[in-house]
């Protein structure tokens, strides 16, 4: 038994390499005619060729596309040429033979197998169907899609005979549109009328664009076409509120996006200003550390661009972090207890990082390179083409808000540095060194601002002024959320972001910004303790 | 304090007590004498000459200087620190902008009568309403007092009402700042966008680039400042000075007293943004142009080193720390631009860490020292003697 | 148990009842009760976090109650006064830590606290007039700092803080003082003298004392209230209030 099926196995791989062998040598004769065909008889021969399952055959009708598949007159070889210039080598196509272009008059030797435009729609259609039906899922349905911009050059009767042996619904899903896309120009009205019903919740833009063209060949007083015109106009409000859903999904996610930003840049201040009670002028400049630690870790290993951006994560954390430390010891520490002084002190130091990274670095924006991973889009839908950098940095955002809250709540140190900030000489008291924590403490709240630098490094434009951008931003965010509450800043973050993008449309990017702005000075007044405030005598200080 | 103080009038009190106040208003009356004559009556290649670009620059340091006394009044003695007076100090600038860019007529390059040549540059058709007016000096003056002191009204009341105090204060003053700079750089807000006002040709008719408007201009910055001294004096050797003193120190016992601290803080406020106003008046014509970034939140803060380094709580500390850190910012910056910012930053970082009262705060102890160093000397010569 | 205020159609200075705070779930206040009767002075004792200082808070309008009644002179509902209105009503409070205005003279911190001129332009024109001039005089006397009117009050020693803030308290004229532990910090001689003063502004206050010390309470010889968990426990003379076992068990210990 086992044998037999080995056997038959071995039949049919035996028969298809035959097969394969066969075809080629098909293609190879229909290909050969090419040179001395007329257009007319090339289309028929192209679509011969399409037909057949030979492997070369796409190759070929590329290179017949781009006008550089040659014959030699001498013995009818076809070569592919892409560039005639002396030094290149050049090579036949079902031969086993390469030659070297010594001189421009070579090229007498070879006549190019011409095309016109007819012919050409004909190859793309071909080579359109082709990529449908060939690879993984996710390439056929990319093709697909190809196939939507030009619906009128493939021909019918091969689509369907596609779709109906499709197997993968996405495909055969837009295969479908196409061939509706199609029909929308039948002159059988049903056929139009079905055509019309499957476009109805497609999201595509050039559904859109053919919809809106169709209803313009339609006649709305005309009764015969009243009905139809009408199905248009529904068709097309339908798909209009769904790319309106869309619009709003697309706010949503650029406000998260922003809101994460705002997050990171904030979550840094949520410890030093909403925990340790320290202003910290120079946050935004900690920020601006870790987006230059980015940029010379990338300078470092030009390889490894790929990683280079998780490196730095750390590197940048430790920068700022170790920066934060020295800040804390030399200066901040004989100022606790005097928060105006603490905010001349730190806005001091903001002022020496700055001018200390522009004599460094100089006064331009450096390029921070973006890793192939974060770049590109994903497509929740036909309409909705959104950007991995920007996912990217929503979960990373809250990956370290999580982080710290763990930090915060569940470790020894965290335990510490609570107890630190709620009574000092009962902590010291205990045990612990109330300096070496105040000292980490504030080196972690500038470390975390460091990790906001390598995220806002793949966003922003990497100078000396980036973090004078972002500190204002950032105490908005922790005066808003509440002090010293990490979900508040979260919520605060995340509202000012989509607020930011909802506004944006209507009033514009400064406009928006300024109004906001305002809605929180004015949210100050009636809510001085932000939105989750912590009640009763603590507090009151 | 002699006891007696307490019965006398602010006046009487600054006229009696207030020396170093006195020295002041003397040096700045001498300065606002001797220079524009230096200016005006001596040719330039005289060693007596003063060149109008030093009176110029002579000119802008007072109006800094008037703006640190209205930074000093609410920081030193009621404790408010705003980031924000930067914005009060432009507001007043773009007032007399205003009243100046009326002024230029159709002399700008687009000749246009009605309209400044920004506007005809937008497509403008008509003076937007907020420009009215301002071809009067009298109505524009009003509005350099009133345009600060209005937003500092609104502002202080929603503020000191609802009780914002300390860091929370001063971070939203920051971002009104801010957020005013934003607007000032939208060109639809008709005042000129990035450029601001600028190419100015006269005030009241008298050249601006004459030196004997620019002696007059400096001559009214002097005046300002003096004015603007003894009113804030006059505030604070008052029982009301003692009260905002009260409320830097221990608001909630002013509170239990029966003080309104909100009113009080609001007064102080609005009249500290209307000095800062005036400053601005004063200051654009001299420089010949007021733009968005003197909203910027670093020239407020810059406003409060001044103010710290002269010793805050003085008036006259904040004057000198006006003139000391901004003849270091012309001279640095023209010297090693690169320096400036490092020095700047060390100076905020030292003046807070151990120069808690500024440099008015080195005098005593060298007085000090110095008198010891008499009496030991005078005990040394008299044991020589003996 | 909520005591019922006693005589209620006898005038009261200071009036609550039902009064009630809470922050975040914890009750600061609970239902409490109380009355105070013209030129009464009262002690108020109880163990940490009883809301002996939210009651006061309470009184003075820096904290809004949930609910209850806060009567002053029973005409003004203080819960509709702010800090400075009720103030102004004549309601001094003298905090625990002494807070005084550290860089201005004791003698101008006796005269920001003068009766009147509370308005901003009423203080930019003030002058001293003889009659406060007296005032302050007596003041000054009565608090033993006539000769010390010129040192800042900075330079004062806590026990001296603690005199000052009270005759800022005098200068106010307040028919009703709220005393926050007058006694914490003082050396023995200083408790002493400071209850002999408390005793003298009874004949024309009334004054609410919160006190730990029970030894200065026994010289204060008043009317003890004991506040537990935010409402009243038992009051009554010191003796009896001594006697009561609740008492015993909460705050005084076997």
């Amino acid at each position: 038994m086992r044998i037999f099926v080995l056997f038959c196995l071995a039949c049919c791989s035996w028969s298809a390499q035959a097969q394969l062998a066969e075809a080629d040598l098909t293609l190879q004769r229909l290909a050969q005619q090419l040179a001395v065909a007329s257009y007319d008889e090339k289309s028929a021969l192209i679509s011969q060729m399409a037909q057949l399952p030979a492997e070369r055959k796409k190759p070929l009708l590329e290179a017949l596309a781009s006008n550089s598949l040659y014959s030699r007159e001498s013995d009818q070889r076809l070569f592919v040429i892409e560039r005639f210039k002396p030094g290149e080598r050049i090579q036949a196509f079902f031969y086993d033979e390469s030659l070297l272009i010594e001189s421009r008059r070579q090229k007498r030797d070879f006549d190019k197998i011409g095309i016109n435009n007819a012919i050409r729609r004909t190859l793309s259609s071909e080579l359109a169907l082709m990529e449908v039906s060939s690879g993984s899922d996710q390439q056929r349905r990319l093709a697909a899609e190809q196939l939507l911009k030009s619906p009128q050059d493939i021909d019918a009767s091969r689509l369907q005979a596609l779709i109906a042996q499709e197997s993968s619904p996405a495909v055969a899903e837009v295969l479908g549109l196409v061939a509706a896309l199609q029909q929308l120009t039948s002159a059988d009205s049903s056929q139009r009328l079905a055509a019309i019903k499957t476009l109805q919740r497609s999201l595509y833009p050039q559904v859109r664009v053919a919809l809106v063209q169709h209803q313009g060949r339609l006649d709305a007083s005309n009764p015969l076409q009243a009905g139809e015109y009408q199905l248009v106009q529904k068709t097309l409000a339908s798909i209009d509120q769904l790319q309106q859903l869309n619009g709003y999904a697309r706010d949503l996610y650029f406000g998260l996006s922003l809101g994460a930003v705002l997050l990171l840049a904030a979550i840094g201040l949520a410890i030093t200003f909403g925990v340790m009670g320290v202003i910290n002028m120079a946050h935004g400049e900690m920020i601006m550390l870790g987006a230059y630690t980015t940029y010379l870790v990338q300078q470092l290993m030009p390889a490894g661009s790929e990683v280079s951006l998780l490196v730095a994560i750390p590197a940048a954390f430790l920068v700022s972090g170790l920066v934060g430390v020295v800040i804390e010891r030399s200066v901040i520490r004989h100022l606790y207890g005097r928060p105006l002084e603490t905010l001349l002190a730190t806005f001091g130091i903001s002022l020496i990082l700055q001018q200390a990274v522009r004599s460094i670095f100089g006064p331009l924006n450096r390029e921070v390179a973006t890793p192939e991973w974060m770049a590109g889009t994903f497509m929740l839908n036909p309409g909705l083409e959104l950007t991995w950098n920007r996912l990217y940095i929503i979960i990373f955002s809250l990956l370290v808000l999580v982080l710290l809250a763990w930090v915060m709540k569940r470790t020894l140190f965290g335990l510490q540095m609570r107890a630190v900030t709620m009574n000092r000489p009962m902590a010291s008291s205990m045990g612990i060194r109330s300096g070496w924590v105040d000292a980490l403490t504030f080196g972690l709240g500038s470390g975390i601002a460091g990790i906001a630098g390598v995220a806002l490094s793949q966003l922003t434009n990497v100078g000396p002024n980036l973090g004078q951008a972002y500190i204002i931003d950032s105490f908005m965010v922790v005066v808003f959320g509440g002090v010293g509450n990490l979900w508040g800043t979260l919520v605060a973050a995340m509202s000012l972001g989509v607020a930011n993008k909802v506004i944006e449309p209507f009033a514009g990017a400064v406009l928006a910004k300024i109004l906001l702005l305002v809605f929180i000075i004015l949210f100050i007044q009636k809510r001085p303790r932000g939105l989750f405030a912590l009640k009763g005598r603590a507090v009151e200080g | 304090m002699p006891v007696q103080a307490t019965h006398m009038g602010p006046i009487t009190r600054l006229l009696t007590q207030d020396k170093n106040g006195r020295r002041l208003l003397l040096v700045i009356a001498v300065l606002a004498i001797v220079v524009p004559f230096c200016n005006l009556l001596f040719p330039a290649e005289s060693v007596l000459h003063i060149s109008t670009y030093t009176m110029t620059l002579l000119g802008k340091y007072l109006c800094y200087a008037l703006l640190a006394i209205a930074v000093d009044l609410i920081w030193g003695y009621c404790g408010i620190l705003s980031l924000g007076h930067g914005a009060f100090f432009a507001l007043g600038g773009y007032a007399m902008g205003m009243y100046l860019m009326r002024q230029v007529g159709d002399r700008g390059v687009y000749g246009n009568p009605e309209l400044p040549d920004f506007m005809v540059f937008l497509n403008w058709q008509e003076l937007p309403w907020y420009w009215l007016g301002f071809d009067s000096f009298a109505f524009s003056m009003l509005m350099v007092l009133l345009v600060p002191g209005t937003l500092a009204f609104v502002f202080g009341a929603l503020a000191f009402r609802s009780r914002v105090s300390g860091v929370y204060l001063s971070i939203i003053t920051q971002a009104m700042t801010y957020a005013l700079m934003l607007a000032f750089f939208r060109n639809d807000m008709g005042f000129g966008g990035n450029n601001g006002l600028t190419d100015f040709k006269d005030i009241l008719g008298f050249d601006l680039q004459s030196d004997g408007t620019r002696a007059g201009l400096f001559i009214a910055s002097a005046l300002a400042l003096m004015l603007g001294y003894v009113i804030s004096r006059v505030i604070t050797a008052s029982k009301l000075g003692r009260v905002l003193v009260a409320i830097r120190d221990s608001e909630s016992r002013a509170r239990f007293l029966g003080y309104r601290v909100e009113h009080y803080k609001l007064f102080v406020f609005v009249v500290s943004a209307m000095l800062a106003g005036v400053a601005g008046a004063l200051y654009v014509p001299q420089v010949g142009i007021i733009n968005p970034s003197e909203f910027a939140p670093i020239f407020s803060i810059e406003i409060i080193i001044w103010v710290a380094v002269g010793g805050r709580g003085s008036l006259y500390g904040a004057v000198i720390g006006a003139v000391l850190v901004n003849y270091a910012k012309t001279w640095f910056t023209g010297a090693f631009a690169e320096l400036w910012l490092f020095l700047l930053g060390g100076l905020f970082v030292l003046t807070t860490l151990y120069l808690p009262r500024g440099v008015i705060g080195l005098w005593p102890p060298l007085q000090q020292r110095w008198h010891r160093y008499r009496q030991q000397r005078d005990l040394v010569h008299q044991e020589d003697c003996l | 148990m909520s005591i019922a205020p006693k005589h209620i159609e006898q005038p009261s200075v200071l009036y609550m009842d039902g009064v009630s705070v809470s922050f975040d779930g914890f009750k600061a206040l609970n239902s409490l009760s109380m009355c105070i009767e013209p030129g009464e002075m009262r002690a108020i004792i109880g163990p940490n976090g009883a809301g002996k200082t939210t009651m006061m808070d309470v009184i003075t309008g820096k904290t809004q109650p949930d609910c209850g009644t806060v009567l002053f002179n029973d005409q003004h509902d203080l819960t509709r006064y702010d800090e400075a209105a009720v103030a102004n009503l004549g309601i001094g409070r003298k905090f625990q830590k002494p807070s005084v205005i550290e860089s201005l003279t004791v003698f101008e911190n006796l005269e920001m606290s003068l009766r009147g001129g509370r308005s901003v332009w009423q203080a930019l024109r003030h002058r001293l007039t003889a009659e406060q001039q007296d005032k302050l005089d007596h003041i000054l006397a009565l608090i033993d700092m006539t000769a010390r009117l010129d040192t800042f009050a900075g330079n004062l020693s806590h026990g001296q803080k603690q005199w000052l803030e009270i005759g800022m308290l005098l200068g106010q004229q307040p028919q009703l003082l709220l005393i926050d532990e007058p006694a914490a910090g003082m050396t023995d001689e200083e408790t002493m003298k400071t209850a002999e003063l408390f005793k003298t502004l009874a004949q024309h206050h009334s004054l609410m004392v919160v006190e730990h010390d029970m030894d200065f309470i026994a010289a204060l010889e008043c009317r003890v209230t004991v506040l537990h968990e935010g409402s009243v426990l038992a009051e009554g003379s010191l003796a009896s209030v001594k006697a009561n076992d609740k008492v015993i068990d909460v705050y005084l210990g076997r």
